[in-house]
């Protein structure tokens, strides 16, 4: 049954709230006020954390465990990163292989479910049971027997080995065949009436159409590849591949009680992170919600 | 259900089609799923089966394989520092699951009803959950430098202010746990909100009609109505507290297992065998003992549960 809220969730993110608000409304003002407070003053502790992290980044050396405001705020801590460190290398790496496998899994996911939503063949069941069944598979689970297949096919310390194997997540497949079942076939039973074939229906007609599942999921895959750090940490160890993650972490090494470096650092790392959070949040939010409650 | 039965009206609805379309399209359809399919089969099933195969070598780090049968597994029933890795993946479990649920329930519940910024509300809650674990890590260990850290003089009235909350061996897993929590509410928020919507506002219309106040209506209405919600809550943050990012990103950046192992989970366990001591063989059959223990947990409280629906009866 739940699939059907995942559907309607997935075209119509904008669904306005249902009328029920209106009757919740008569509860006492204060009350509400109480309520509101309180939110406010937990979602405030909570990002606590990130305020401080931008307060020390800008902090001159020596103050990063005086309390509170910079005495002055200063550039230093992100200039000694971006230049005593290779940190623009980093998010150089970083940005490859996010962008790549974004792009790469999103045409694989919608070829396949456009497949098993679409076209009908003999054994399509047994293989959308087959692909789903690997969603419950997660990295550190199989990292060893990975690392193993992934050296021996040549993937150790290069960029192919950092961008391959993340393409593959049946996640995505499972979401757009969800969209793909839900949208009507009418323009492709036309485009195939005037003799189409299925790559050129799939690239003009059901492609375009997809990209309200497309920007979601590109959200997600986005953010997964950017934060992702167990894999590149093992299948490199040339300091040229390091991404931002494993930087990052190198940086501890390294620095270990100079935080204003380490959280310079951070801040940099993290600017993506929120940019496209804030900027495609509503679709990452959808995206979240149906791969709750599949 | 939807999604399986609306192929067959589909396929019912076209007419029949010529033999040598029907070819043209199951060839057409291998074409679109190669790329996923050969991707999944050689980097997600493959290796599952590889584990298996590998549990029963003994592999140095040059890569010479040596056939053992059973040792690495009986190896594991003399091993204390496994032992005592499953330990602390229990106690965290134990410890992170309940707590995640009540704060995800509890938030939700909060920023449920419409208030003035809302939505940026429930946006800070969530914040922590897309950032990386390594900054969270990163972050946390400097809120939390003994004596000097921002959070730890904030400890100072309550008699905290000498705890070394990530290196005594008694604080640092209960801070770990805290930090799962600060990343992990605000996703499970996102999904109770989403099972809260579902809920019918007739329902809770009618009970407070009736006279039924905050707490009755949470206790008989929206908690059975939310029950296949709290239960994939359930599974999916005890799979994630045994085998996800979590266990092994912030244990490495925070604390490398320590202090005195306390924060050794399995997976930074099997991590470390294999890429510290170079055992892949005796990794793999670790990896193996969890991925059946994990089976059969998850099929067990899917068969005690009903999938949630323990209410709905």
């Amino acid at each position: 049954m739940p699939v059907d809220t995942t559907e309607s969730r997935t075209t119509a993110p904008t669904t306005p709230a249902p009328p029920r608000r209106a009757t919740r409304r008569k509860r006492p003002a204060g009350g509400q006020l109480a309520r509101a407070l309180v939110a406010w003053a937990i979602a405030l502790l909570t990002v606590f954390p990130l305020v401080w992290l931008l307060l020390t980044a800008f902090k001159p050396e020596g103050e990063s465990f005086s309390g509170g405001w910079p005495s002055h705020w200063t550039w230093d801590n992100l200039k000694f990163v971006l230049t005593e460190v290779p940190f623009p290398r980093y998010l150089l790496n970083s940005a490859i292989v996010s962008v790549v496998v974004t792009v790469l899994a999103l045409l694989f996911h919608s070829m396949a479910a456009y497949a098993l939503s679409r076209l009908r063949f003999r054994g399509s069941g047994l293989v959308l049971g087959a692909m789903v069944s690997t969603m419950l598979v997660s990295l550190p689970v199989i990292l060893v027997p990975l690392f193993l297949i992934a050296k021996a096919l040549g993937l150790l310390d290069n960029f192919a080995g950092l961008i391959v194997p993340m393409i593959f997540n049946a996640f995505g497949i499972f979401l757009l065949r969800q969209y793909y079942l839900n949208f009507p076939t009418e323009l492709e039973d036309a485009a195939q009436l005037d003799g189409c074939g299925y790559p050129r229906l799939f690239w003009h007609v059901v492609l375009p159409l997809s990209r309200p599942a497309l920007a979601s999921l590109s959200v997600l895959f986005f953010l997964a590849n950017w934060n992702a750090f167990l894999w590149p940490l093992v299948i490199t160890s040339n300091p040229d591949l390091a991404v931002v993650q494993v930087g990052m972490s190198s940086l501890q090494g390294q620095y270990a009680s100079a935080y204003n470096y380490v959280l310079a650092g951070s801040l940099i790392a993290v600017i993506p992170t929120i940019l496209v959070f804030l900027l495609g949040q509503r679709w990452l939010i959808e995206s979240m919600k149906s791969s709750g409650l599949k | 259900m939807a999604a399986l039965t609306s192929i067959t009206t589909k396929a019912a609805g076209k007419p029949a089609m010529s033999a040598e379309r029907r070819k043209r399209e199951t060839r057409a359809a291998w074409l679109f799923l190669a790329p996923d399919a050969i991707g999944l089969l050689v980097f997600v099933a493959i290796p599952m089966v590889f584990a298996l195969a590998l549990s029963l070598f003994d592999v140095d780090g040059f890569g010479n394989y040596r056939w053992i049968g059973l040792d690495n597994f009986h190896r594991m029933l003399s091993d204390p520092m496994l032992g005592r890795a499953i330990g602390v993946t229990v106690k965290y479990v134990v410890l992170f699951v309940p707590l995640s649920f009540a704060f995800g329930l509890g938030l939700a519940l909060l920023v449920w009803n419409k208030f003035p910024g809302v939505g940026m509300v429930r946006t800070l809650l969530f914040l922590p959950n897309a950032l990386s674990l390594v900054v969270i890590g990163l972050l946390w260990q400097f809120l939390l430098v003994d004596k000097q850290g921002v959070l730890t003089k904030m400890g100072r009235p309550f008699g905290l202010g000498d705890v070394s909350f990530l290196g005594d061996p008694k604080w640092a897993l209960p801070t770990y746990v805290l930090i799962s929590v600060w990343y992990s509410m605000g996703y499970q928020m996102l999904l109770f909100l989403a099972g809260l919507n579902d809920i019918d506002g007739e329902h809770l219309d009618a009970a407070r009609v009736d006279g039924a106040g905050a707490w009755q209506r949470f206790r008989h209405v929206i908690w059975p109505l939310l029950g296949p919600t709290s239960f994939f809550v359930l599974i999916t943050s005890l799979v994630a507290s045994v085998t996800g990012l979590q266990a092994f990103d912030l244990v490495y950046v925070l604390t490398k297992g320590g202090p005195d192992n306390q924060t050794s989970t399995i997976v930074f366990y099997i991590y470390q065998q294999a890429f510290s001591f170079g055992h892949f063989g005796y990794a793999a059959a670790i990896t193996v003992m969890l991925v059946l223990f994990l089976v059969i947990v998850t099929a067990a409280l899917f068969k005690v549960t009903g999938g949630g629906r323990l209410h709905a009866r």
